[in-house]
Protein backbone atom coordinates (compact mmCIF):
# COMPACT_ATOMS: atom_id res chain seq x y z
CA UNK A 1 0.00 0.00 0.00
CA UNK A 2 2.76 2.48 0.96
CA UNK A 3 4.31 2.17 -2.79
CA UNK A 4 0.61 3.15 -4.11
CA UNK A 5 0.60 5.99 -2.19
CA UNK A 6 3.73 7.05 -3.50
CA UNK A 7 3.10 6.77 -6.80
CA UNK A 8 -0.19 8.89 -6.14
CA UNK A 9 2.22 11.37 -4.83
CA UNK A 10 4.24 11.75 -7.86
CA UNK A 11 1.51 12.41 -10.04
CA UNK A 12 -0.28 15.03 -8.10
CA UNK A 13 -2.93 16.23 -11.16
CA UNK A 14 -3.84 12.86 -12.11
CA UNK A 15 -4.67 12.48 -8.07
CA UNK A 16 -6.93 15.13 -8.18
CA UNK A 17 -8.92 14.16 -10.86
CA UNK A 18 -9.58 10.61 -9.51
CA UNK A 19 -10.58 12.16 -6.19
CA UNK A 20 -13.05 14.15 -7.93
CA UNK A 21 -14.48 10.95 -9.55
CA UNK A 22 -14.02 9.17 -6.33
CA UNK A 23 -16.53 11.51 -4.00
CA UNK A 24 -19.85 10.45 -5.51
CA UNK A 25 -19.24 6.69 -5.25
CA UNK A 26 -21.06 5.58 -2.94
CA UNK A 27 -23.98 7.63 -4.21
CA UNK A 28 -23.33 6.54 -7.58
CA UNK A 29 -23.51 2.75 -6.50
CA UNK A 30 -26.45 2.86 -5.48
CA UNK A 31 -28.32 5.16 -8.31
CA UNK A 32 -26.53 2.32 -10.32
CA UNK A 33 -28.55 -0.26 -8.50
CA UNK A 34 -31.86 1.79 -9.11
CA UNK A 35 -30.81 1.91 -12.66
CA UNK A 36 -30.65 -1.83 -12.98
CA UNK A 37 -33.63 -2.33 -11.07
CA UNK A 38 -35.28 -0.38 -13.66
CA UNK A 39 -33.81 -2.29 -16.42
CA UNK A 40 -35.00 -5.50 -14.95
CA UNK A 41 -38.20 -4.66 -14.78
CA UNK A 42 -38.78 -4.33 -18.34
CA UNK A 43 -36.02 -6.41 -19.47
CA UNK A 44 -38.53 -9.49 -20.37
CA UNK A 45 -40.04 -7.35 -23.46
CA UNK A 46 -36.76 -7.52 -25.10
CA UNK A 47 -35.72 -10.98 -24.24
CA UNK A 48 -35.94 -13.63 -27.29
CA UNK A 49 -39.06 -15.37 -26.75
CA UNK A 50 -37.83 -18.61 -26.22
CA UNK A 51 -34.68 -18.57 -23.98
CA UNK A 52 -33.42 -21.95 -24.51
CA UNK A 53 -34.54 -22.07 -28.62
CA UNK A 54 -32.36 -19.36 -29.16
CA UNK A 55 -29.21 -20.24 -27.13
CA UNK A 56 -29.57 -23.65 -29.15
CA UNK A 57 -29.53 -22.17 -32.18
CA UNK A 58 -26.97 -19.61 -31.73
CA UNK A 59 -24.43 -22.05 -33.41
CA UNK A 60 -21.11 -20.37 -35.07
CA UNK A 61 -18.42 -21.62 -37.07
CA UNK A 62 -14.95 -21.15 -35.77
CA UNK A 63 -13.32 -17.71 -37.08
CA UNK A 64 -9.71 -16.05 -36.85
CA UNK B 1 13.34 2.26 -28.57
CA UNK B 2 9.38 2.83 -28.60
CA UNK B 3 7.46 3.65 -31.88
CA UNK B 4 4.55 5.68 -32.10
CA UNK B 5 2.13 2.61 -31.20
CA UNK B 6 -0.01 3.02 -34.66
CA UNK B 7 -3.03 0.54 -33.76
CA UNK B 8 -6.31 -0.68 -34.68
CA UNK B 9 -8.82 -3.56 -34.07
CA UNK B 10 -10.18 -6.04 -35.95
CA UNK B 11 -13.61 -7.89 -35.56
CA UNK B 12 -14.78 -11.00 -36.49
CA UNK B 13 -19.05 -10.81 -35.68
CA UNK B 14 -21.28 -13.78 -34.88
CA UNK B 15 -23.92 -13.72 -37.20
CA UNK B 16 -26.97 -15.86 -37.56
CA UNK B 17 -30.04 -15.72 -39.48
CA UNK B 18 -33.62 -15.59 -37.51
CA UNK B 19 -35.96 -18.52 -37.69
CA UNK B 20 -33.12 -20.34 -39.89
CA UNK B 21 -30.28 -22.14 -37.78
CA UNK B 22 -29.07 -24.35 -40.51
CA UNK B 23 -28.70 -20.84 -42.84
CA UNK B 24 -24.75 -21.19 -44.27
CA UNK B 25 -23.38 -17.80 -42.73
CA UNK B 26 -20.59 -17.71 -45.29
CA UNK B 27 -23.99 -16.77 -47.49
CA UNK B 28 -25.03 -14.71 -44.82
CA UNK B 29 -21.94 -12.75 -44.02
CA UNK B 30 -21.70 -12.24 -47.84
CA UNK B 31 -25.66 -10.89 -48.27
CA UNK B 32 -24.82 -8.53 -45.22
CA UNK B 33 -21.32 -6.91 -46.30
CA UNK B 34 -23.28 -6.92 -50.04
CA UNK B 35 -25.95 -4.83 -48.34
CA UNK B 36 -24.09 -2.62 -47.13
CA UNK B 37 -21.50 -1.38 -50.00
CA UNK B 38 -24.88 -1.42 -52.50
CA UNK B 39 -25.96 1.19 -50.36
CA UNK B 40 -22.80 3.41 -50.49
CA UNK B 41 -21.92 2.02 -54.05
CA UNK B 42 -22.52 5.42 -55.12
CA UNK B 43 -19.56 6.52 -53.14
CA UNK B 44 -16.95 3.64 -53.39
CA UNK B 45 -17.11 1.42 -56.74
CA UNK B 46 -15.51 -1.55 -55.70
CA UNK B 47 -15.92 -3.69 -58.61
CA UNK B 48 -17.74 -6.48 -56.92
CA UNK B 49 -20.19 -3.48 -55.85
CA UNK B 50 -21.81 -4.47 -59.64
CA UNK B 51 -23.02 -8.02 -58.19
CA UNK B 52 -26.40 -7.44 -57.87
CA UNK B 53 -27.49 -7.67 -54.38
CA UNK B 54 -30.83 -8.70 -54.88
CA UNK B 55 -29.22 -12.09 -55.94
CA UNK B 56 -27.74 -12.20 -53.70
CA UNK B 57 -30.63 -11.93 -50.93
CA UNK B 58 -32.50 -14.32 -53.14
CA UNK B 59 -29.83 -16.73 -52.64
CA UNK B 60 -29.94 -16.29 -49.17
CA UNK B 61 -33.44 -16.09 -48.71
CA UNK B 62 -34.19 -18.85 -51.07
CA UNK B 63 -32.13 -22.12 -49.30
CA UNK B 64 -28.45 -20.37 -49.31
CA UNK B 65 -27.33 -22.50 -52.64
CA UNK B 66 -25.95 -19.36 -54.22
CA UNK B 67 -21.94 -20.56 -54.68
CA UNK B 68 -20.68 -19.59 -51.47
CA UNK B 69 -16.99 -19.34 -52.86
CA UNK B 70 -17.38 -17.14 -55.62
CA UNK B 71 -19.38 -14.67 -53.27
CA UNK B 72 -16.53 -15.17 -50.47
CA UNK B 73 -13.93 -14.93 -53.27
CA UNK B 74 -15.63 -10.81 -54.12
CA UNK B 75 -16.33 -9.48 -50.62
CA UNK B 76 -13.72 -7.72 -49.74
CA UNK B 77 -13.92 -3.90 -49.73
CA UNK B 78 -11.82 -1.19 -48.54
CA UNK B 79 -14.24 1.58 -47.17
CA UNK B 80 -13.61 5.30 -47.59
CA UNK B 81 -12.76 5.53 -43.55
CA UNK B 82 -9.91 3.31 -44.53
CA UNK B 83 -11.57 0.34 -43.24
CA UNK B 84 -11.25 -3.18 -44.47
CA UNK B 85 -14.73 -4.76 -44.56
CA UNK B 86 -14.89 -8.91 -45.41
CA UNK B 87 -16.44 -12.13 -44.98
CA UNK B 88 -13.34 -13.87 -43.20
CA UNK B 89 -14.61 -17.70 -42.87
CA UNK B 90 -17.79 -17.86 -41.62
CA UNK B 91 -17.96 -13.98 -40.05
CA UNK B 92 -18.31 -10.98 -41.27
CA UNK B 93 -15.42 -9.10 -40.45
CA UNK B 94 -14.57 -5.05 -40.05
CA UNK B 95 -10.96 -4.26 -39.70
CA UNK B 96 -10.49 -0.76 -38.38
CA UNK B 97 -8.20 1.82 -40.19
CA UNK B 98 -4.85 2.09 -38.29
CA UNK B 99 -5.39 5.13 -35.58
CA UNK B 100 -2.28 6.62 -33.75
CA UNK B 101 -4.56 6.83 -30.08
CA UNK B 102 -6.44 4.73 -28.17
CA UNK B 103 -9.61 6.96 -28.12
CA UNK B 104 -9.22 7.42 -31.42
CA UNK B 105 -9.12 3.31 -32.45
CA UNK B 106 -12.21 3.38 -29.80
CA UNK B 107 -14.62 5.70 -32.41
CA UNK B 108 -13.33 3.72 -35.81
CA UNK B 109 -14.35 0.33 -33.78
CA UNK B 110 -17.52 1.60 -32.58
CA UNK B 111 -17.57 2.71 -36.68
CA UNK B 112 -17.70 -1.05 -36.83
CA UNK B 113 -20.33 -1.47 -34.92
CA UNK B 114 -23.03 1.14 -36.52
CA UNK B 115 -21.81 -0.11 -39.83
CA UNK B 116 -22.90 -4.01 -38.93
CA UNK B 117 -26.10 -2.16 -38.18
CA UNK B 118 -26.72 -0.05 -41.25
CA UNK B 119 -26.18 -3.58 -43.02
CA UNK B 120 -28.56 -5.56 -40.96
CA UNK B 121 -31.41 -2.97 -41.93
CA UNK B 122 -30.26 -2.94 -45.49
CA UNK B 123 -30.73 -6.73 -45.56
CA UNK B 124 -34.05 -6.23 -43.78
CA UNK B 125 -35.54 -3.85 -46.71
CA UNK B 126 -34.72 -6.27 -49.25
CA UNK B 127 -35.03 -9.67 -47.92
CA UNK B 128 -37.95 -11.27 -46.43
CA UNK B 129 -38.35 -9.62 -42.74
CA UNK B 130 -38.94 -13.07 -41.03
CA UNK B 131 -35.60 -13.98 -41.61
CA UNK B 132 -33.50 -11.65 -40.08
CA UNK B 133 -29.57 -11.60 -40.57
CA UNK B 134 -27.93 -10.35 -37.09
CA UNK B 135 -24.98 -9.99 -35.88
CA UNK B 136 -23.35 -10.15 -32.51
CA UNK B 137 -20.06 -8.69 -30.99
CA UNK B 138 -18.93 -11.70 -29.10
CA UNK B 139 -16.64 -14.19 -29.37
CA UNK B 140 -18.23 -17.65 -28.86
CA UNK B 141 -21.19 -19.43 -29.29
CA UNK B 142 -21.00 -21.00 -25.92
CA UNK B 143 -20.33 -24.49 -27.29
CA UNK B 144 -16.97 -24.39 -27.74
CA UNK B 145 -16.66 -22.50 -31.57
CA UNK B 146 -14.38 -19.21 -30.67
CA UNK B 147 -14.11 -16.12 -33.36
CA UNK B 148 -11.38 -13.17 -32.32
CA UNK B 149 -10.96 -9.90 -31.92
CA UNK B 150 -7.82 -9.28 -32.45
CA UNK B 151 -5.94 -6.01 -31.81
CA UNK B 152 -2.72 -4.71 -33.72
CA UNK B 153 0.45 -3.13 -32.47
CA UNK B 154 3.07 -1.11 -34.33
CA UNK B 155 6.46 -2.13 -32.91
CA UNK B 156 10.26 -1.32 -33.25
CA UNK B 157 11.67 -4.49 -35.16
CA UNK B 158 14.70 -4.34 -32.84
CA UNK B 159 13.30 -5.41 -29.87
CA UNK B 160 13.80 -9.40 -29.80
CA UNK B 161 10.51 -11.12 -29.78
CA UNK B 162 11.39 -13.22 -26.91
CA UNK B 163 11.77 -10.07 -24.83
CA UNK B 164 7.99 -9.13 -25.80
CA UNK B 165 6.92 -12.26 -24.89
CA UNK B 166 8.27 -12.62 -21.46
CA UNK B 167 7.44 -8.89 -20.46
CA UNK B 168 3.48 -9.36 -21.66
CA UNK B 169 2.81 -12.81 -20.74
CA UNK B 170 1.82 -11.70 -16.93
CA UNK B 171 0.29 -8.59 -18.57
CA UNK B 172 -1.88 -10.45 -20.93
CA UNK B 173 -2.94 -12.88 -18.17
CA UNK B 174 -4.45 -10.67 -16.11
CA UNK B 175 -5.50 -7.44 -17.87
CA UNK B 176 -9.00 -8.97 -18.65
CA UNK B 177 -9.82 -8.25 -15.11
CA UNK B 178 -10.28 -5.12 -16.68
CA UNK B 179 -11.24 -5.72 -20.51
CA UNK B 180 -12.96 -9.11 -20.63
CA UNK B 181 -16.37 -9.12 -21.70
CA UNK B 182 -17.74 -11.46 -19.37
CA UNK B 183 -19.22 -14.60 -20.32
CA UNK B 184 -22.13 -17.25 -18.47
CA UNK B 185 -20.39 -20.55 -18.07
CA UNK B 186 -17.60 -22.13 -19.55
CA UNK B 187 -16.79 -24.34 -22.71
CA UNK B 188 -13.98 -25.66 -21.73
CA UNK B 189 -13.47 -29.55 -22.47
CA UNK B 190 -10.01 -30.18 -20.12
CA UNK B 191 -9.47 -32.41 -17.29
CA UNK B 192 -9.45 -29.77 -14.43
CA UNK B 193 -13.11 -28.90 -15.07
CA UNK B 194 -15.51 -27.72 -12.74
CA UNK B 195 -19.03 -25.50 -12.72
CA UNK B 196 -18.11 -22.23 -13.65
CA UNK B 197 -21.33 -19.83 -13.12
CA UNK B 198 -19.49 -16.52 -14.31
CA UNK B 199 -16.15 -16.22 -16.02
CA UNK B 200 -14.44 -13.15 -16.43
CA UNK B 201 -13.36 -13.20 -19.78
CA UNK B 202 -15.03 -14.75 -23.56
CA UNK B 203 -12.38 -16.76 -24.68
CA UNK B 204 -9.89 -17.84 -22.00
CA UNK B 205 -11.61 -21.07 -22.00
CA UNK B 206 -9.70 -21.74 -25.55
CA UNK B 207 -5.80 -20.82 -25.17
CA UNK B 208 -3.82 -24.02 -24.83
CA UNK B 209 -0.34 -22.72 -25.38
CA UNK B 210 2.16 -19.89 -24.18
CA UNK B 211 3.50 -18.85 -27.96
CA UNK B 212 2.46 -20.15 -31.25
CA UNK B 213 1.75 -19.05 -35.02
CA UNK B 214 -1.94 -20.39 -34.62
CA UNK B 215 -5.16 -18.37 -34.11
CA UNK B 216 -7.85 -21.38 -34.27
CA UNK B 217 -6.60 -24.25 -32.96
CA UNK B 218 -4.01 -24.68 -29.47
CA UNK B 219 -4.87 -20.58 -29.71
CA UNK B 220 -1.65 -18.99 -27.63
CA UNK B 221 -1.64 -16.11 -25.41
CA UNK B 222 1.34 -14.58 -27.62
CA UNK B 223 0.59 -14.70 -31.77
CA UNK B 224 3.60 -14.96 -33.76
CA UNK B 225 1.63 -14.34 -36.36
CA UNK B 226 4.75 -12.06 -38.43
CA UNK B 227 3.16 -9.76 -41.14
CA UNK B 228 4.49 -6.66 -40.51
CA UNK B 229 1.74 -4.93 -43.15
CA UNK B 230 5.01 -2.17 -43.34
CA UNK B 231 8.72 -1.85 -44.09
CA UNK B 232 9.82 -4.82 -42.17
CA UNK B 233 13.12 -4.09 -41.35
CA UNK B 234 12.11 -1.24 -39.17
CA UNK B 235 8.71 -2.37 -37.97
CA UNK B 236 6.72 -5.09 -36.48
CA UNK B 237 2.97 -5.72 -36.11
CA UNK B 238 2.31 -7.21 -32.89
CA UNK B 239 -1.23 -8.99 -33.67
CA UNK B 240 -3.18 -9.68 -29.83
CA UNK B 241 -5.81 -12.64 -30.08
CA UNK B 242 -6.21 -12.96 -26.17
CA UNK B 243 -8.63 -10.17 -26.22
CA UNK B 244 -12.72 -9.95 -26.34
CA UNK B 245 -14.60 -7.48 -28.18
CA UNK B 246 -15.93 -5.12 -26.30
CA UNK B 247 -18.63 -3.51 -26.25
CA UNK B 248 -17.67 -0.53 -23.51
CA UNK B 249 -16.03 2.27 -25.17
CA UNK B 250 -14.03 2.55 -21.87
CA UNK B 251 -13.52 -1.08 -21.80
CA UNK B 252 -12.28 -0.99 -25.41
CA UNK B 253 -9.88 2.59 -24.57
CA UNK B 254 -8.41 0.93 -21.36
CA UNK B 255 -7.54 -2.65 -23.74
CA UNK B 256 -5.77 -0.34 -26.40
CA UNK B 257 -3.91 2.02 -23.87
CA UNK B 258 -2.78 0.04 -21.13
CA UNK B 259 -1.75 -2.28 -24.09
CA UNK B 260 0.16 0.29 -25.84
CA UNK B 261 1.90 1.95 -22.67
CA UNK B 262 3.14 -1.94 -21.67
CA UNK B 263 4.69 -2.51 -25.07
CA UNK B 264 6.23 1.23 -25.14
CA UNK B 265 7.28 -0.15 -21.96
CA UNK B 266 9.00 -3.59 -23.03
CA UNK B 267 10.89 -1.78 -26.26
CA UNK B 268 12.37 0.97 -23.86
CA UNK B 269 13.79 -1.75 -21.52
CA UNK B 270 10.99 -0.42 -18.66
CA UNK B 271 9.78 -3.70 -17.65
CA UNK B 272 12.97 -5.22 -16.15
CA UNK B 273 13.47 -6.51 -12.99
CA UNK B 274 9.66 -6.84 -12.46
CA UNK B 275 9.99 -10.42 -11.48
CA UNK B 276 6.39 -11.65 -12.58
CA UNK B 277 6.57 -14.49 -14.48
CA UNK B 278 4.12 -16.52 -14.39
CA UNK B 279 4.80 -20.33 -13.39
CA UNK B 280 1.94 -21.19 -15.39
CA UNK B 281 0.06 -18.90 -17.67
CA UNK B 282 -2.36 -20.68 -19.93
CA UNK B 283 -3.97 -22.35 -16.47
CA UNK B 284 -3.53 -18.74 -14.96
CA UNK B 285 -5.51 -17.52 -17.61
CA UNK B 286 -8.56 -19.67 -17.23
CA UNK B 287 -8.08 -19.36 -13.25
CA UNK B 288 -8.31 -15.75 -13.67
CA UNK B 289 -11.18 -15.47 -15.80
CA UNK B 290 -13.17 -17.94 -13.52
CA UNK B 291 -12.72 -16.17 -10.64
CA UNK B 292 -15.01 -12.56 -10.73
CA UNK B 293 -14.13 -11.92 -7.10
CA UNK B 294 -10.64 -11.25 -8.28
CA UNK B 295 -9.56 -12.68 -4.64
CA UNK B 296 -7.77 -16.24 -6.53
CA UNK B 297 -4.00 -15.94 -6.36
CA UNK B 298 -2.02 -17.32 -9.61
CA UNK B 299 1.36 -18.84 -8.96
CA UNK B 300 4.93 -16.86 -10.03
CA UNK B 301 7.72 -18.78 -11.21
CA UNK B 302 9.77 -17.59 -8.18
CA UNK B 303 7.16 -19.41 -5.80
CA UNK B 304 5.04 -16.00 -4.58
CA UNK B 305 1.26 -16.04 -5.14
CA UNK B 306 -0.45 -13.11 -6.52
CA UNK B 307 -4.03 -11.73 -7.32
CA UNK B 308 -4.42 -10.51 -11.09
CA UNK B 309 -5.55 -7.31 -9.75
CA UNK B 310 -2.50 -6.76 -7.96
CA UNK B 311 -0.33 -7.75 -11.03
CA UNK B 312 -1.78 -4.87 -12.92
CA UNK B 313 -1.31 -2.78 -10.21
CA UNK B 314 2.37 -3.43 -10.60
CA UNK B 315 1.82 -2.34 -14.49
CA UNK B 316 -0.31 0.70 -13.56
CA UNK B 317 2.82 1.91 -11.05
CA UNK B 318 5.83 1.16 -13.46
CA UNK B 319 3.64 2.76 -15.91
CA UNK B 320 2.83 5.99 -14.28
CA UNK B 321 6.79 5.59 -13.54
CA UNK B 322 7.51 5.93 -17.73
CA UNK B 323 5.13 8.44 -18.51
CA UNK B 324 6.79 10.74 -15.75
CA UNK B 325 10.31 10.27 -17.09
CA UNK B 326 9.24 10.41 -21.28
CA UNK B 327 5.88 11.75 -21.05
CA UNK B 328 2.72 10.14 -22.94
CA UNK B 329 4.01 10.65 -26.79
CA UNK B 330 3.89 6.81 -27.02
CA UNK B 331 -0.29 7.13 -26.91
CA UNK B 332 -0.14 9.55 -29.88
CA UNK B 333 -2.09 12.62 -28.61
CA UNK B 334 -0.03 13.90 -25.45
CA UNK B 335 -3.04 15.09 -23.80
CA UNK B 336 -5.17 11.90 -23.93
CA UNK B 337 -2.57 10.01 -21.90
CA UNK B 338 -3.33 11.96 -18.60
CA UNK B 339 -7.19 11.23 -19.39
CA UNK B 340 -6.11 7.46 -20.09
CA UNK B 341 -4.30 6.57 -17.06
CA UNK B 342 -6.68 8.43 -14.61
CA UNK B 343 -9.24 5.65 -16.20
CA UNK B 344 -6.77 3.10 -15.78
CA UNK B 345 -6.47 4.02 -12.24
CA UNK B 346 -9.66 4.65 -11.29
CA UNK B 347 -10.61 1.35 -12.41
CA UNK B 348 -7.72 -0.60 -10.97
CA UNK B 349 -8.88 1.04 -7.26
CA UNK B 350 -12.21 0.29 -7.42
CA UNK B 351 -11.66 -3.75 -8.61
CA UNK B 352 -9.55 -3.83 -5.93
CA UNK B 353 -12.57 -2.10 -3.83
CA UNK B 354 -15.48 -3.21 -5.23
CA UNK B 355 -16.05 -4.46 -8.77
CA UNK B 356 -19.63 -3.90 -8.92
CA UNK B 357 -18.88 -0.25 -8.52
CA UNK B 358 -17.81 -0.82 -11.99
CA UNK B 359 -21.00 -2.00 -13.52
CA UNK B 360 -21.46 1.16 -15.52
CA UNK B 361 -17.51 1.34 -16.82
CA UNK B 362 -16.64 -2.45 -17.74
CA UNK B 363 -18.47 -4.99 -19.75
CA UNK B 364 -17.93 -8.16 -17.80
CA UNK B 365 -19.35 -6.16 -14.40
CA UNK B 366 -21.84 -4.67 -16.50
CA UNK B 367 -23.48 -8.26 -17.50
CA UNK B 368 -22.30 -9.73 -14.37
CA UNK B 369 -24.89 -7.53 -12.33
CA UNK B 370 -27.39 -7.85 -15.36
CA UNK B 371 -27.34 -11.84 -15.05
CA UNK B 372 -26.96 -11.99 -11.21
CA UNK B 373 -29.56 -9.36 -10.72
CA UNK B 374 -31.91 -10.83 -13.58
CA UNK B 375 -31.36 -14.86 -11.45
CA UNK B 376 -31.60 -13.14 -7.92
CA UNK B 377 -35.62 -11.93 -9.13
CA UNK B 378 -36.75 -14.99 -10.70
CA UNK B 379 -34.67 -17.63 -8.46
CA UNK B 380 -32.90 -19.12 -11.57
CA UNK B 381 -29.90 -21.62 -11.23
CA UNK B 382 -26.76 -20.90 -12.93
CA UNK B 383 -27.96 -22.89 -15.59
CA UNK B 384 -31.07 -21.97 -16.82
CA UNK B 385 -31.02 -21.27 -20.67
CA UNK B 386 -32.51 -17.47 -19.65
CA UNK B 387 -29.37 -16.43 -18.19
CA UNK B 388 -27.17 -18.25 -21.37
CA UNK B 389 -29.74 -15.91 -24.00
CA UNK B 390 -29.21 -12.45 -21.72
CA UNK B 391 -25.14 -13.32 -22.11
CA UNK B 392 -25.83 -13.62 -26.03
CA UNK B 393 -27.96 -10.95 -26.25
CA UNK B 394 -25.58 -8.66 -24.51
CA UNK B 395 -23.46 -8.57 -27.96
CA UNK B 396 -27.15 -8.18 -30.19
CA UNK B 397 -25.81 -5.15 -32.21
CA UNK B 398 -29.50 -3.88 -33.34
CA UNK B 399 -30.33 -1.16 -31.02
CA UNK B 400 -33.77 -2.60 -29.92
CA UNK B 401 -32.41 -5.63 -28.38
CA UNK B 402 -28.95 -4.99 -27.54
CA UNK B 403 -28.74 -5.46 -23.70
CA UNK B 404 -25.37 -3.65 -23.34
CA UNK B 405 -27.15 -0.17 -25.35
CA UNK B 406 -30.15 -0.15 -22.14
CA UNK B 407 -27.36 -0.33 -20.00
CA UNK B 408 -26.25 3.37 -18.12
CA UNK B 409 -22.63 3.05 -19.65
CA UNK B 410 -20.27 6.23 -19.78
CA UNK B 411 -19.35 6.71 -23.25
CA UNK B 412 -16.16 8.77 -24.09
CA UNK B 413 -17.69 9.84 -27.71
CA UNK B 414 -20.53 11.14 -29.30
CA UNK B 415 -22.89 9.31 -31.78
CA UNK B 416 -22.10 12.04 -34.47
CA UNK B 417 -18.31 11.41 -33.94
CA UNK B 418 -18.54 7.55 -34.39
CA UNK B 419 -20.88 8.48 -37.12
CA UNK B 420 -18.45 10.23 -38.87
CA UNK B 421 -16.11 7.98 -38.40
CA UNK B 422 -17.86 5.35 -41.00
CA UNK B 423 -17.12 7.44 -43.81
CA UNK B 424 -14.17 10.01 -43.03
CA UNK B 425 -11.05 8.32 -42.28
CA UNK B 426 -8.58 8.99 -39.54
CA UNK B 427 -5.96 11.83 -40.08
CA UNK B 428 -3.00 10.47 -38.41
CA UNK B 429 -1.64 7.47 -40.55
CA UNK B 430 -1.42 6.22 -43.53
CA UNK B 431 -5.19 5.17 -43.39
CA UNK B 432 -6.07 9.08 -44.31
CA UNK B 433 -4.37 8.34 -47.73
CA UNK B 434 -6.01 4.98 -48.44
CA UNK B 435 -9.45 6.75 -47.32
CA UNK B 436 -9.18 9.97 -49.20
CA UNK B 437 -8.31 8.20 -52.48
CA UNK B 438 -11.33 6.09 -52.40
CA UNK B 439 -13.63 8.82 -51.63
CA UNK B 440 -12.00 11.20 -53.90
CA UNK B 441 -11.27 8.67 -56.94
CA UNK B 442 -12.96 5.63 -56.53
CA UNK B 443 -13.02 4.63 -60.11
CA UNK B 444 -9.57 4.82 -60.78
CA UNK B 445 -8.41 2.82 -57.48
CA UNK B 446 -8.18 -0.87 -59.17
CA UNK B 447 -7.30 -2.48 -55.70
CA UNK B 448 -6.37 -1.66 -52.21
CA UNK B 449 -4.40 -3.42 -49.81
CA UNK B 450 -3.15 -1.89 -46.06
CA UNK B 451 0.27 -1.35 -47.61
CA UNK B 452 -0.37 -0.04 -50.91
CA UNK B 453 -2.77 1.40 -53.68
CA UNK B 454 -3.22 0.02 -57.16
CA UNK B 455 -4.59 2.79 -59.50
CA UNK B 456 -5.43 1.81 -63.25
CA UNK B 457 -5.26 4.92 -65.11
CA UNK B 458 -7.02 4.30 -68.06
CA UNK B 459 -3.74 3.27 -69.46
CA UNK B 460 -1.25 0.22 -68.54
CA UNK B 461 0.33 -0.73 -66.46
CA UNK B 462 -1.57 -0.51 -63.58
CA UNK B 463 0.52 1.97 -61.17
CA UNK B 464 1.05 1.06 -57.98
CA UNK B 465 1.81 3.64 -54.74
CA UNK B 466 3.59 1.65 -51.52
CA UNK B 467 2.16 3.09 -48.25
CA UNK B 468 5.02 1.05 -46.55
CA UNK B 469 5.28 3.66 -43.47
CA UNK B 470 2.41 3.71 -41.55
CA UNK B 471 3.14 7.36 -40.33
CA UNK B 472 3.04 8.62 -43.72
CA UNK B 473 0.41 9.81 -45.82
CA UNK B 474 -1.30 11.71 -43.08
CA UNK B 475 -3.50 14.77 -43.61
CA UNK B 476 -0.41 17.02 -42.46
CA UNK B 477 1.73 15.13 -45.10
CA UNK B 478 -0.93 14.71 -48.43
CA UNK B 479 -3.80 16.94 -47.28
CA UNK B 480 -2.36 19.77 -49.37
CA UNK B 481 -1.54 18.10 -52.07
CA UNK B 482 -5.16 16.12 -52.68
CA UNK B 483 -6.95 19.74 -52.61
CA UNK B 484 -4.37 20.58 -54.99
CA UNK B 485 -5.13 17.91 -57.80
CA UNK B 486 -8.19 17.11 -59.93
CA UNK B 487 -7.64 13.57 -60.77
CA UNK B 488 -5.88 10.33 -59.98
CA UNK B 489 -3.44 10.64 -62.62
CA UNK B 490 -2.46 13.81 -61.16
CA UNK B 491 -2.17 12.87 -57.69
CA UNK B 492 0.22 9.75 -58.92
CA UNK B 493 1.64 12.01 -60.79
CA UNK B 494 2.94 14.43 -57.93
CA UNK B 495 3.54 11.89 -55.74
CA UNK B 496 6.32 11.05 -58.54
CA UNK B 497 5.61 6.82 -58.63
Amino acid sequence: MAEREQVKRGSTEREEEVEAEREPAADRSEKLKAELDDILDEIDEVLEDNAEEFVRNYVQKGGE
Amino acid sequence: MAVQKVLGIETEYGVSVSQQPDANPITASSVLINAYLSAIAGRVDWDFVDESPGNDARGFSVDGSSSTELETHLVNAVLTNGARLYVDHAHPEYSSPECISPLEAVRYDKAGEYIMRRAMSNVKRISNPAQEIVVYKNNSDRKGNSYGCHENYLMDRAVPFSKIVSGVIPFFVTRQVVVGAGKVGSEFTGRDVHPVPFQISQRADFFEEEVGLETTLKRPIVNTRDEPHSDGHRYRRLHVIVGDANLSETSTWLKLGMTATVLSMIEDGFVNGMNLTLAHPVHALRDVSWDPTLKERVMLSDGRKMRAIEIQIEYLERATKYAEAVGYGFLGREEEGPKLFAEWERVLDLLMDDPAKLSDTLDWVAKRELVAGYADRHGLAPDDARLAAIDLQYHDVRPAKSLFSRLPMRTLLSEEEVIAATTEPPTETRAYFRGTCLSRFPESVAAANWDSLIFDLGQDPLRRVPMMDPLRGTKKHVGELFERVQSAAELVEALGS
